[in-house]
């Protein structure tokens, strides 16, 4: 077949509507599933559904849901980082050494914020430059940050945080929005535009999906990978203030198998664990998912080792879900 | 006549958009070794699949010792008695020698285990019957080199006793001296009765070592005989076939200033030397057999590997390219070869892909501009005549033809100076390759220069401007094609073929 026509053939940008596309997309059913444990939950407890008891409910999740966002960004990129816990940890120790000092609240943030930059950036170098697995590099680096955490600690805990530094973990913005949940909602909108409007997200998803290909079209493949490193441990270091200020002490146990649930959250969310696919809609529904499933069993005096039971069998459902329905509907067609 | 070892007839397959192999029929007889012929592309490594059960022919009979067979499955294959030895073994890195040559038919003991020392006494068997003693059959695979690694192959070829050897380029990673020691043992096992393919591209091994030949041109058979009664012309005229002046739109173009000068470019292991001058307008094919190393001077003017020595200039400017960013930046672009692996990212949509390198222009600060990119991407795609249903439907989803056209759309787009092609027209079909080549005019007459690598003879000889030869990593000569360039002179350059008289 030869097409001799002198005119160009018009090429459509798309066949199916965006909104249909939308509708059946892995974020919409999440979200269907969300308003069902919303409702479930109203059901099975009085209390669940005053304002301050939903206020109390978001503080399970927004900082795990903090990083989550960060995660899924590595993720997407084929990367993962399982230090962040001890990234808080070890952001938190730093914290107190520096109360010790008679650090103020500015301070006391800036050196959160700083040594949570700093592990990303040492996860990041390892990682790009020595051209080593980041699933063994944070392995390492996990026990490694947590390690210093408590030699620094031992079995004691730094405490007598400044009032003005509880602000972060327990202030409320206005009326029953604490601080905590307004930064992970306005995060969610930046991480949002970062990865679905700029070109450096398109990076991430041409990296997550062939990092030679991406390499062969002049994407600086090695260089984002340690951009997101950073945000990673960027995020991290956010997380570990607002957890050190909700608990107003530093023990070196704090956050620990955290990194899980981040990964738990992020993949339940739709990010492909294998990389290239993922949107932070399903990492923000996927994370009040989480917060509702935790709350839930909560006031259903469920005992915390049973929860973690469900979020183990709940990561393993979300990664073997897709595959199952895939094989199925491949059996189906042949 | 003695029956056939093995005898493949009408054998056909396709692949979407190309037909691979077209009803070829092949002949290996027992004590001979029949060697197969044919340019890049021809249908050679689809047969040798076929064959080996890794492919399912469309229509064909396979018949072993004149019963016909089907070969479902690699394992069917190997329980025929047909084993392959590539130029990529499929041996196993971490296993010791023994174990390679045994696996999956080891001797048991009793008790049903593996009788570990039969084994190694079977395996020093075999290996000094074959005068490759100096090999320890608990060595691991990983510490022998190349040829002994074939050595290995051949060994597991005796353990099973099979009767069809193939040899998919045995020889093309090997020094003089190894490549004499697989010709013994290649005699050996002929004189062993075994029915031996035997593929490769230089002559001088073929009229060493074969028997009878079989020539392969865009998945035909076009010829076969004996090798003693053939001359070498002959077999490299049925090899070039047909008429090379067939319809290529190599338009005439003034041929302008150098662009681009690359003087020295060296590379610790992969080339030498390599010095070549690029004119505005102008088409430079690199002819070269695979492995001559033309790829890898490529990538490293696109700076995907670092040379090791020499300079490139750009308009006059010298460029050092650490990263293809880099390159792209300075206008230097490469169409790979591997395009579904290093071409196009197969799971995202065409516009994605074609305005990943111009993002730069697409976006505003930083921010994507998805009308701007469908733009950009509507306008190469219809400029190149691609065939897609929409520019959101995923690359992978396309033909290898309009893959092409969406990589060579992809760095359009950059308006580069110099675009490099990298076989652009391997494996694509023959609507496909038209529009490649007429879009390769295109661009010159718009003043870009092109390099273009390719072992596809008719494509060089049509399109290029002037033609580079390579051969073992360094250029064996630089002719202008102006017409008085034969095909012949070029394969025997590319071969080291020396002239016969005429």
């Amino acid at each position: 077949m030869k097409d001799t026509s002198l005119t160009a053939r018009h090429i459509p940008d798309r066949l199916d509507s965006p909104l249909r596309a939308a509708l059946l997309s892995w974020p919409s059913l999440l979200l269907a599933v969300a308003i069902a444990l919303f409702v479930l939950n109203a059901l099975a407890s009085p209390y669940f559904l005053s304002p301050w008891a939903l206020s109390d409910a978001t503080f399970n999740f927004t900082e795990k849901a903090i990083i989550a966002l960060a995660m899924a960004l590595l993720i997407i990129s084929g990367e993962i980082d399982l230090s962040v816990a001890s990234i808080i940890a070890l952001a938190s120790t730093m914290m107190g050494l520096a109360l010790q000092f008679g650090v103020g609240t500015p301070g006391l943030v800036a050196i959160g914020l700083l040594t949570g930059a700093a592990c990303g950036v040492f996860n990041g170098l390892l990682v790009t430059r020595l051209a080593l697995p980041s699933i063994v590099v944070t392995i390492g680096t996990m026990s490694f940050f947590r390690g210093i955490s408590y030699i620094t600690l031992g079995d004691q805990a730094f405490k007598g945080y400044p009032p003005s530094f509880w602000y972060f973990g327990q202030g409320y913005v206005w009326w029953v929005i604490s601080f905590e949940f307004a930064l992970f909602l306005i995060l969610a909108v930046l991480f949002y535009v970062l990865l679905h409007r700029t070109n450096f997200g398109r990076q991430i998803f041409v990296i997550g999906n062939n990092p030679v290909a991406a390499r062969f079209s002049g994407v600086r493949v090695e260089r984002v990978k340690f951009l997101l490193f950073c945000l990673t441990g960027l995020m991290s270091g956010v997380a570990a203030v607002l957890l050190t200020a909700r608990l107003a002490s530093t023990r070196p146990s704090i956050a620990v198998g955290w990194e899980l649930e981040v990964v738990t959250m992020v993949v339940l969310g739709g990010v492909n664990i294998l990389g290239g696919a993922g949107s932070i809609q399903g990492v923000v529904i996927a994370a009040f998912i989480m917060g509702l499933v935790t709350f839930g069993l909560g006031l259903l005096n469920v005992p915390g080792i049973v929860m973690s039971i469900f979020i183990g069998a709940l990561l393993i459902a979300v990664i073997a879900l897709p595959i199952l329905v895939r094989r199925l509907r491949e059996r189906l067609t042949r | 006549m003695t029956e056939p070892t093995l005898a493949l007839t009408g054998i056909s397959k396709s692949f979407p958009g190309v037909k691979a192999l077209n009803g070829v029929s092949l002949e290996l007889y027992p004590g001979e070794v029949t060697a197969l012929i044919g340019e890049n592309g021809a249908g050679k490594s689809t047969l040798v699949k076929v064959m080996t059960g890794i492919y399912q022919p469309d229509e064909g009979q396979i018949a072993v010792a004149g019963t016909p067979v089907t070969l479902p499955s690699a394992h069917a294959a190997f329980e025929k008695g047909i084993t392959a030895i590539h130029q990529e073994t499929v041996l196993f890195d971490e296993l010791s020698v023994a174990e390679n040559i045994f696996l999956g038919h080891a001797p048991r003991t009793r008790f049903g285990t593996i009788d570990w020392r039969g084994m190694r006494a079977e395996a020093q068997r075999l290996l000094t019957g074959m005068g490759a003693s100096h090999i320890s059959p608990s060595a691991r695979l990983k510490e022998l080199g190349i040829a002994n690694k074939h050595l290995v192959a051949v060994a597991r070829a005796l353990s099973i006793k099979a009767d069809i050897v193939i040899m998919d380029e045995p020889t093309a990673a090997l020094s003089h001296r190894e490549i004499e020691e697989l010709f013994a043992l290649i005699d050996m096992l002929r004189r062993d009765g075994r029915a031996i393919l035997f593929i490769s591209h230089k002559f001088d091994e073929i009229y060493r070592i074969a028997d009878r030949f079989t020539v392969f041109r865009d998945g035909e058979m076009v010829g076969k005989g004996m090798v003693g009664e053939t001359g070498q012309d002959e077999i490299v005229r049925m090899m070039v076939g047909r008429s090379v002046d067939q319809v290529f739109p190599k338009q005439e173009i003034a041929i302008g200033a150098p662009v681009l000068r690359v003087s020295g470019l060296s590379h610790p292991t992969e080339f030498a030397d390599i010095s070549f001058e690029l004119n505005e307008g102008e088409i430079l094919g690199f002819y070269g057999l695979v492995g001559a190393g033309r790829s890898e001077v490529m990538q490293a003017i696109f700076g995907i590997t670092q040379p090791s020595g020499g300079t490139i200039t750009l308009d006059g400017q010298p460029v050092a390219p650490r990263s293809p960013a880099d390159a792209v930046a300075a206008g230097i672009v490469y169409v790979p070869e591997e395009r579904g692996k290093q071409g196009v990212v197969t799971e995202l949509p065409i516009f994605q892909n074609i305005s990943l390198p111009s993002l730069g222009k697409t976006s505003r600060h930083g921010f994507l501009r998805l009308a701007e990119e469908f733009a950009l991407s509507r306008d190469y795609s219809e400029r190149l005549d691609l065939r897609a249903a929409s520019l959101s439907q995923s690359a992978g989803t396309l033909s290898g033809g309009n893959q092409q056209k969406v990589v060579i759309a992809k760095w359009l787009a950059t308006r580069p100076r110099v675009i490099i092609l990298d076989e652009p027209t391997k494996g694509i079909d023959i609507g496909s390759k038209a529009a490649v080549h007429a879009f390769m005019g295109e661009l010159v007459a718009q003043g870009l220069s092109v390099i273009m690598v390719s072992s596809e003879l008719p494509e060089v000889m049509g399109m290029s401007d002037r033609i580079v030869i390579m051969r073992e990593g360094r250029i064996a000569g630089t002719y202008a094609n102006d017409g008085r360039l034969d095909a012949e002179t070029l394969v025997r350059m590319a071969a080291d073929i020396a002239e016969t008289a005429a």
